[in-house]
């Protein structure tokens, strides 16, 4: 019986031929992540991925805040699906996960009311002259680095173990809630038992974290940021599951949603500040990464090239422990090789970055 | 009797989220919102299935309509298949055709989100931009952010060819064509119509409060206003 259940949430991924639909906050905030997935898919693993610089937002920030109508936004998605059709894809990755449950979403609205896809299909039309199809399939990026992991396993030049202790990492993993929460028979393992990060940690050699806040939401709640008055909510979410994961001593955090990697890590900058809580080993805060920056570690990328240097929670302790050789001076060079400063010291990433970059003065 | 849940009963996320609650409670229990504020998706779910046309004009106007952070962690619990956040958010498009959500303050926040989210799709093709999140008003965002924006195209250059200019790629500037076929969208759909909605409401409510239209100084009110009464203790 519980085989049986556990194989409903088994989802079907593409195995190649994806069209890539961007993040309005992973380019933001992780431009390196989306630079390196596509990398991964196209160097590492061969597979073929292509986008069209005509797709813009799905405009789901602004639908989850209300602003947005339902009707607008299945217009937007379905000329997504247009550009994808007209590229000669049929499959369909996000890179954001609250594109991905808005896709989702509205497939699953069409389904149940088949009205609304008419009504869509003319709106669309009516407003650029396109038309589309539904893809044959629908994945989160993490989907796809997930459905290769052994592939990534097997050439990989870094495992998710200590360096000097030969022991596995201890890796908290945080599923974004519209990943699975939304249709969980749409996401790796439902939305319960989500694996699309457990399985990459475990096939890459570190050993998952569970503790009591886990499925907890990272407090970004759309409007409960966006607003500043209403920020309170957002980092006292964010606060919750740092103080319910740090006594478990995670060596690092990683997410498949690339706002609750940038709250899980700001706001322990903001906690320090406020409060002078710090919640990693050694008075440091804990490294929150992608599932694209860890991925890349584990092919040898190096951390600079993956944008690691946009973390406000220094990474350097991380690397080290994975014996990861990198060049902490490189960490304040931008492009054509411009030295650009470092930036104001903060509670969260003292003696992590400046000072390596003086010693080599 | 019913008027509102009837145009409630419009949208296809009230066909998909509320066909019969027991009024269990689970909802609550696992909502990040109640936890925070004075919230509970269990009562105002109760309500609307009561009908009571007086009643949801109470929470059209109310502040708790406003609290919800949309996670969606309600939908896979409840045990009738009811998803809370899907009534909320039809809610919160009643609000503001009606134009009740001036009548609260997080309600009246609407416009704050309008302007800079709403701005950016309209005026850029995406949510969110790396200058729309400035240091000024996101001190949360941490000193490391601050020498991002201080070097942005260094820094971006390096993981992109075409930040803020044109080509595929990220934070590219999207073509005059597509931001026509965009703003042509929220035209057929409504979207711009609701816009404007959103704007009319709002300099209503801004001269009521004694302000000269809703421009910036309306604007920073309903951005950063919290009269401290929304939180549990």
């Amino acid at each position: 019986m519980k085989g049986a259940s556990w194989k409903e949430y088994q989802k079907d991924i593409a195995d190649d031929g994806y069209f890539y639909v961007r993040s309005c906050i992973r380019q933001n905030f992780f431009p390196g992540s989306e630079k390196a997935f596509l990398s991964i898919l196209r160097n590492d693993l061969g597979k073929d991925i292509g986008e069209d610089l005509k797709h813009t937002s799905c405009t789901g920030i602004g639908y989850h805040t209300d602003i947005v109508p339902l009707e607008t936004i299945m217009t937007v998605v379905a000329r997504q699906f247009a550009l994808m059709g007209e590229a000669g894809y049929e499959n369909l990755t996000s890179s954001c996960i609250t594109s991905f449950g808005i896709y989702t979403e509205m497939l699953e609205t069409w389904h149940e009311f088949p009205e609304t896809e008419e009504r869509t299909r003319e709106y669309l039309y009516k407003a650029t002259g396109r038309e589309f199809k539904k893809p044959k399939n629908v994945a989160h990026t993490s989907d796809v680095i997930y459905k290769h992991r052994e592939e990534i396993a097997a050439k990989s030049k870094v495992r998710l173990v200590n360096a000097m202790t030969g022991e596995p990492l201890q890796v908290v993993e945080h599923i974004g809630c519209h990943y699975a929460k939304l249709f969980p028979k749409k996401g790796v393992g439902g939305s319960e038992f989500p694996y699309v990060l457990a399985g990459m940690i475990e096939s890459w050699g570190g050993q998952v974290l569970d503790y009591p806040e886990r499925r907890h939401c990272c407090g970004f709640g759309f409007r409960n940021y966006l607003v500043q008055a209403n920020r309170g909510f957002s980092i006292a979410n964010s606060q919750k599951k740092l103080e319910s994961m740090s006594r478990y001593r995670p060596d690092f955090i990683v997410t498949n949603c690339p706002g609750c990697a940038m709250f899980l890590d700001k706001w322990q900058y903001t906690i320090a500040e406020m409060e002078g809580s710090i919640y990693g080993q050694d008075g440091k805060g804990i490294p929150v990464l992608t599932y694209e920056e860890m991925a890349g570690l584990v092919l040898g990328y190096d951390p600079w090239a993956l944008g690691m240097q946009m973390h406000q929670v220094a990474v350097e302790p991380l690397l080290d422990k994975l014996g990861i050789d990198y060049d902490p001076a490189a960490k304040y060079l931008g492009r054509n090789g411009k030295y650009m400063g470092v930036p104001d010291q903060g509670a969260v990433n003292m003696n992590c970055t400046s000072q390596p970059y003086m010693r080599t003065l | 009797m019913g008027k509102y849940y009837d145009i409630l009963m419009q949208d296809v996320r009230m066909r998909e989220g509320l066909s019969s609650c027991m009024n269990c409670g689970v909802c609550t229990g696992v909502c990040p919102s109640a936890e925070f504020y004075h919230y509970d998706p269990r009562q105002i779910v109760s309500i609307v299935q009561s009908r009571d046309d007086e009643a949801i004009e109470e929470i059209l106007r109310s502040e708790a309509l406003w609290y919800c952070g949309e996670c969606m962690s309600c939908r896979p619990r409840c045990p009738r298949g009811n998803t809370p956040g899907y009534v909320i958010q039809a809610l919160r498009k009643l609000s503001q055709s009606e134009g009740f959500f001036v009548e609260s303050e997080k309600g009246r926040q609407q416009l704050a989100i309008k302007r800079v989210i709403g701005g950016s799709i309209l005026g850029e093709g995406f949510c969110i931009y790396p200058r729309l999140v400035s240091p000024e008003l996101h001190p949360e965002q941490g000193p490391v952010w601050k020498w991002i924006l201080e070097n942005d195209r260094d820094i971006y250059g390096q993981f992109t060819p075409v930040y803020r200019t044109g080509g595929e790629g990220a934070l590219r500037k999207v073509d005059e064509e597509t931001m026509g076929e965009l703003h042509r969208i929220f035209e057929v759909s409504g979207g711009k119509e609701f816009f404007e909605r959103i704007e009319e409401h709002s300099e209503r409510k801004a001269r009521e409060m004694g302000y000269d239209g809703a421009g910036d100084d309306y604007f920073m009110d309903v951005y950063t206003s919290n009269n401290g009464s929304h939180t549990q203790q």
